[in-house]
């Protein structure tokens, strides 16, 4: 592991444990009252989770056309961050939703594109776990069809009335609740790295193990 | 010589299918199972749900089209046929249009049995405006068969193949289900909004030209071990 990696670690479990502080001392939104506390939470998962999707995207298609193995763990490990953090994301939503329009859910196109894009990192999963050898390529492919296919989520279900907040809204927020919200972006964030990090090393680690069996055979 | 390709591999499909009609009446049989299964659960005392039927021939379609291209692969990977395909000097991205083409006829002949049956399961009426239909249902076939036909292609070698298929192929290709169940909705209604037609028609269009570009720009480097 890199040097900075333990000090990382423990700044971001403190930033954790300060952040529900920040969050329960910032004002009560007018409307929506202590529920809208949730956004602090929501908003840097679903940033995480977008994060998490064009990097596993991004490195996909390299590893696809250049068959560097290097790129094929970053996705990997980036795919498993957007299975985790679009929980975070689809959890917190609808638990938002319920108050502040009334529903669980609406098959608006922000939610809409979420589900599916955290269904298509559930499927490379499925695809690496379980598709045996050469499957490395197929879920690349996956990605790869996966990022294409967005365009045409957003196009075709943003035919329907969208309810959902749009992002010209956080320049324009007040500094009371502007602080809480880029501490927890920042704080996540962090996480984001850590994970990234832990899980490129051990599936490092693993390839190192198979060639050491692979020479150690021979 | 590209076109030759083409015409030989679709040519070969649709003659060892005539011979047997396996993936024919199967899929055939299963996708009107499926339309009977929606009649018994959603039709009730004889009336059937509001703007129901143009989302059950498309789940129709969808789980029929699954079950299609799993087995017209499973026939290439027993006899290690598709190897052969593959080993031939011949264009790679012209073995993945031939073989789009026969599972694109298949489900083809299977919407023929497949769109009366839901009209009359489901008073409604699709047969009145048969051009715009035939339209809407096969430029949406495309889409589903060129996303569908490269994942069958590329699950061959994979292990449980069988479960993969569908989980990979249903949430690529949710652009094409909404688009052609709404444009069959519309279709459905008494006056059709042009306009919505349209829309959803250019979207399906839009949807073939960039995943069978996908497909054929990709198919090369996914089908080399």
């Amino acid at each position: 592991m890199p040097t900075w990696f333990t000090p990382a670690t423990a700044l971001c479990g403190l930033m954790f444990a300060v952040s529900p502080f920040l969050i329960a001392n910032a004002p009560y939104e007018s409307t929506m009252g202590l529920v809208q506390k949730i956004f602090y939470v929501h908003l840097p998962s679903a940033w995480m989770f977008l994060i998490a999707a064009i990097v596993c995207g991004v490195a996909s298609v390299r590893f696809l056309f250049r068959g560097d193995a290097r790129h094929d763990r970053l996705a990997w490990a980036a795919a498993e961050l957007v299975v985790l953090f679009g929980i975070v994301t689809l959890v917190t939503g609808p638990l938002w939703a319920r108050k502040a329009w009334g529903v669980w859910w609406q098959w608006d196109v922000r939610l809409t594109a979420s589900l599916i894009g955290w269904m298509v990192s559930v499927a490379y999963l499925l695809l690496r776990k379980y598709g045996g050898p050469g499957s490395d390529k197929l879920a690349a492919g996956l990605a790869l069809f996966g990022m294409a296919n967005v365009p045409f989520i957003y196009i075709s279900v943003n035919y329907w009335r969208t309810i959902h907040p749009t992002t010209s809204v956080v320049p324009t927020l007040p500094t009371s609740f502007g602080l809480p919200l880029w501490f927890s972006t920042v704080t996540f964030l962090l996480l984001f790295v850590l994970l990234l990090r832990a899980r490129v090393r051990l599936e490092e680690q693993r390839a190192q193990l198979d060639s050491l069996y692979l020479s150690a055979d021979a | 010589m590209f076109a030759r390709v083409v015409w030989l591999v679709l040519r070969k499909d649709l003659m060892v299918e005539v011979r047997s009609l396996e993936i024919a009446y199967t899929t055939l049989f299963f996708a009107v199972s499926c339309v009977l299964v929606f009649a018994f659960a959603l039709v009730q005392e004889g009336q059937p749900p509001v703007d129901g039927a143009a989302g059950i021939l498309w789940i129709s379609i969808a789980f029929a089209g699954t079950l299609a291209l799993g087995r017209a692969f499973e026939r290439e990977r027993q006899s290690e046929t598709l190897r052969a395909l593959l080993l031939a000097p011949a264009a790679r991205p012209a073995v993945y249009v031939g073989k789009l083409l026969g599972i694109i006829t298949l489900l083809v002949a299977g919407e023929i049995v497949l769109v009366p049956l839901v009209a009359l399961l489901f008073q409604a009426p699709l047969l009145s405006r048969p051009i715009w239909l035939a339209v809407i249902l096969l430029s949406g076939t495309i889409g589903f068969s060129a996303v569908g036909t490269l994942f069958a292609a590329m699950l061959v070698r994979a292990r449980s193949r069988d479960v993969l298929l569908p989980v990979l192929l249903y949430p690529i290709t949710v652009p094409v289900i909404i688009a052609g169940v709404r444009a069959t909705a519309a279709l459905l209604q008494p006056d059709v909004d042009a306009e919505i037609l349209r829309f959803w028609l250019s979207l399906l269009v839009c949807f073939d030209i960039v995943f069978v570009t996908l497909a054929l720009w990709t198919f090369e480097s996914l089908m080399t071990d």
